[in-house]
């Protein structure tokens, strides 16, 4: 087999057996909170016969190892179970939720991810001259803000002075592709100030590391431009350490963003795993929680996998 | 057009350092230097490290590295004056019309590209021609510089190809833009000598063929007398002498440019074994870890006490680990070693004191084995209290006999190792190994770091301690001369075995097998024409077979 093929797998297997972990985490994690989900749908004043019945109709009764491999089997098939608070089934409710998601990462990524390496790469190529420090200045200003502050201050100028976009990113299925992007401009734009100063530094850092090699020396005395030789000969050769802080970021993107959610009223995950951790509504949790690593390990899997693909050693054995 | 390719007169370069706890000064790198090279001819420039000589063949590029600064001076190319000249001209001719080969090609290739990408790279950027032109060019390049199978060379990335053809790639990748004048910056220095013969001879043809004016740097002259017209040695940032390549090897004027050549004049006279080696290697095979193949297999050697056992061999053919095994680093797989008539514990942990005692090393690389932090007094202090339990007044009387030992004076003990240079490091390291009255010393490639005259006083003071304290050496060098210069005992290593092994005058007298005839001869001679009539010989015997 091709080294890298079993690299890969072994990677692949790894993550695996990670989401496994991180599984028996969740289920666990929401064992040990005091009370259960009948006490939390009956109430206080629920009668004892009332509660023993409604948890061996719940299956509640059952030893845990039972009901965790029950919940993961179901889960594994799609079935995240039945939210208690309004009875609806997860699966559907957080599938367009996850959607709306995944679709404003999308964007924020789309801007912030080529934008950090592209000013990643002016900065090595200005290196302590003023657009190196003005960039500095400006992404690490930017990721000092609290995001709400952030969120607010955008809204202020490109909502309610200039009108430009909604302050309120409503978005439905029922929208064109232009009419949504427009809907998530400005939280996009929050989102994307928030992880550009960390991709940015990192791959100036790791761009600055290569530069000192005896290669880019020879780019240079070929009479190679510095940008050419920078993105041509330095980039190439820095890709591991920047893939592994724009998935980080990327994750982050994902994951991370119930506050953006809250100050634009998106109707993305975070409010919705907000709106049931305050109702208790354990399966809910559950099902966010597993759905949140599965995304987190899946993009850190991908960066290594990346990581391994980009090194010509591994890629071309002797 | 002008008659002189590149004109240099004059030419000053400076730096700026930044010596701790001092103010930044200005040093002089190169001072008052001039040269000038016709079209298609090749100048030599020698000269220890430090002499400028790097500094010098890059400034043809108008390029300084890290804070250099040309400061002062003409530097004409084809006509044009190109130092202080913006970017944007520089840009224009580094790559087209002057270009470089670098010491260590494997770290001037980028690890992330295909060897044809790199190649043609400048050739492209330079509008000099197609890259249908470019690729056909390479690969005529590759055949030239005898690469194995020319057409399928560049579709490999650097990692896949060996040192030595690394080496010929730069070569090519440097003639490939037609430049006028290439810059060779001790292209052979990093190569093992048989591989140093077959680059030296393709730089040489690919020269010749192409018909490109160089300027040949390195430290060594037997090499730069091969390929050169004349040569120019510097030192200190200054011109010593100049002249062709006759004069210089048969007739040199200056007193620094006679030692360079009549460097390694050791008198050694060879011992003879006694009846109880001190050292016995018997039958020892040796690996790392869960590799599946020896590293060392089936080795036996005896060093007799106060002798000489030189170990030689190219990279990778196990001197070093020979050292580690030894040393009780690495313990034998197999196969025993006998020190001063009993076995010796195969692991480090199981010797007792007074075997580590017996047996110090002396490395190659003498700054880093010595903590930066402390001063030589304890340096040369710490076995003197490990092993002897000497402190105060009597530890730093010994210290002091022990810096006399090694012919450094007496304010030595309160300095650092970063205010030495590199031979007096070396020398603090030998009084390091002494202070603890060993039988053996190992000494690891101990002055292949160091320039010519250098390495030799440092041998000279190797011979002279054995002769006062009876010490033995066992002492693992690539370098043929020291071996010549030094030796009681000779062991060829090769892939692991040894090859042949012996007294001197027998390992170094014929008949040779293959292995050591091919190492033997490889070792360039001061000598014009010796290139030639070695790779002649070569081919007639391989003709023969």
């Amino acid at each position: 087999m091709h080294p890298v093929l079993k690299l890969v797998i072994q990677r692949l297997a790894l993550g695996l057996l990670l989401l496994l972990a991180a599984s028996v985490l969740i289920f666990v994690g929401t064992q040990i909170l005091p009370g259960d989900v009948a006490q939390a749908i009956l109430g206080q004043g629920a009668t004892p016969e009332a509660l023993a019945n409604l948890r061996s109709e719940l299956g509640l009764d059952e030893p845990a190892f039972t009901r965790y491999i029950e919940w993961l089997s179901s889960a594994l098939q799609g079935d995240l179970g039945t939210a208690l608070s309004n009875g609806r089934d997860i699966a559907s409710s957080i599938g367009g939720r996850l959607q709306n998601t995944l679709f404003l990462a999308a964007v924020a990524a789309c801007i912030s991810v080529p934008l950090a390496i592209f000013l990643g790469l002016l900065a090595v190529r200005y290196r302590d001259r003023w657009p190196d420090k003005l960039i500095s200045a400006i992404t690490l200003t930017s990721i000092s803000l609290p995001e709400f502050l952030l969120g607010y201050v955008i809204m202020y100028f490109f909502s309610v002075q200039w009108g430009l976009f909604p302050s309120v990113s409503n978005i439905n299925s029922g929208m064109s592709f232009l009419e949504k992007l427009n809907a998530v401009a400005l939280p996009a734009m929050v989102l994307t100030l928030v992880v550009l100063a960390h991709m940015m530094r990192m791959t100036r850092a790791a761009i600055l590391n290569v530069m000192q090699s005896a290669y880019v020396e020879t780019a240079e005395l070929k009479g190679l431009r510095r940008f050419t030789i920078i993105a041509r000969h330095a980039m190439p050769n820095a890709i591991a350490p920047i893939v592994n802080v724009v998935m980080i970021n990327l994750a982050y993107l994902v994951v991370g963003v119930v506050v953006i959610e809250v100050v634009f009223v998106y109707p993305g995950m975070g409010q919705y795993l907000v709106d049931h951790v305050a109702k208790r509504d354990v399966p809910v949790v559950q099902a966010c929680g597993l759905i949140f690593a599965t995304i987190y390990i899946g993009l850190n899997i991908l960066a290594d996998v990346i990581s391994i693909l980009s090194n010509p050693r591994l890629r071309h054995p002797k | 057009m002008p008659d002189n390719l590149l004109e240099i007169k004059n030419l000053r370069i400076e730096a700026t350092v930044y010596a701790p706890g001092e103010k930044p000064r200005d040093v002089v790198i190169v001072d008052d230097v001039s040269l000038s090279l016709a079209r298609g001819k090749v100048m030599g420039l020698i000269g220890e490290s430090g002499a400028g000589k790097s500094t010098i063949g890059l400034s043809a590029l108008s390029y300084g590295r890290g804070g250099i600064r040309l400061s002062g001076g003409e530097i004409r190319l084809n006509g044009k004056q190109i130092r202080g000249a913006s970017p944007s001209v520089l840009r224009s001719l580094r790559g087209k019309e002057v270009t470089y080969v670098a010491q260590s090609a494997a770290a001037a290739f980028n690890p992330a590209k295909k060897l044809m990408e790199q190649v043609t790279e400048a050739a492209l950027k330079h509008g000099v021609m197609s890259k249908d032109e470019a690729e056909k060019r390479a690969v005529e390049l590759f055949r030239t510089l005898s690469l194995p199978d020319p057409e399928n060379f560049g579709n490999r990335y650097p990692h896949q190809v060996s040192g030595g053809q690394l080496q010929r790639a730069m070569t090519a990748m440097a003639l490939c833009p037609k430049p006028d004048l290439v810059i060779f910056d001790e292209p052979t220095t990093a190569l093992d000598v048989t591989t140093q013969i077959d680059v030296l001879a393709a730089i040489k043809t690919a020269i010749a063929e192409t018909g490109v004016a160089a300027l040949y740097i390195t430290h060594d002259l037997a090499v730069v007398a091969q390929v050169s017209d004349e040569i120019m040695v510097l030192r200190h940032g200054k011109m010593v002498e100049h002249g062709t390549v006759q004069q210089i090897i048969e007739a040199p004027r200056e007193e620094y440019t006679q030692a360079l050549i009549s460097v390694r004049s050791i008198e050694h006279e060879q011992m003879q074994p006694t009846p109880a080696p001190l050292l016995k290697v018997d039958g020892v095979f040796a690996r790392y870890g869960s590799m599946s193949k020896d590293v060392l297999s089936d080795v036996s050697v005896e060093l007799h006490p106060g002798q000489t056992l030189a170990l030689v061999g190219e990279s990778g053919s196990g001197k070093s680990t020979m050292a580690r095994v030894i040393t009780g680093l690495l313990p034998p797989r197999q196969g025993e070693i006998t020190f001063d008539g009993k076995p010796l514990p195969p692991a480090l942990k199981q010797r007792s004191r007074e075997e580590l005692r017996e047996l110090q090393m002396i490395y190659q690389m003498a700054d880093v084995a010595m903590n930066p932090r402390q001063t030589v007094a304890t340096i040369i202090g710490r076995p003197l209290e490990f092993y002897f339990g000497l402190r105060g007044r009597k530890r730093d009387e010994r210290v002091q006999e022990l810096l006399d030992a090694i012919e450094l004076g007496k304010g030595f003990g309160d300095r650092y190792p970063a205010e030495l240079s590199g031979g007096q490091k070396q020398r603090v390291c030998i009084a390091r190994a002494l202070a603890a009255k060993p039988k053996l010393i190992i000494c690891d490639e101990v002055t292949s770091a160091l320039d010519p005259l250098v390495a030799d006083g440092i041998l000279k003071l190797l011979l002279d301690l054995q002769k006062r304290e009876g010490v033995a050496y066992l002492f693992i060098t690539h370098d043929i001369a020291t071996v010549r210069a030094i030796a009681d005992s000779i062991a060829v290593m090769y892939q692991g075995r040894v090859q042949r092994y012996g007294p001197k005058d027998q390992v170094l007298s014929p008949p040779f097998d293959d292995y050591t005839d091919l190492l033997l001869s490889s070792v360039p001679e001061m000598e014009l024409g010796w290139l030639e009539k070695v790779l002649a010989h070569r081919k007639m015997t391989s003709a023969g077979n």
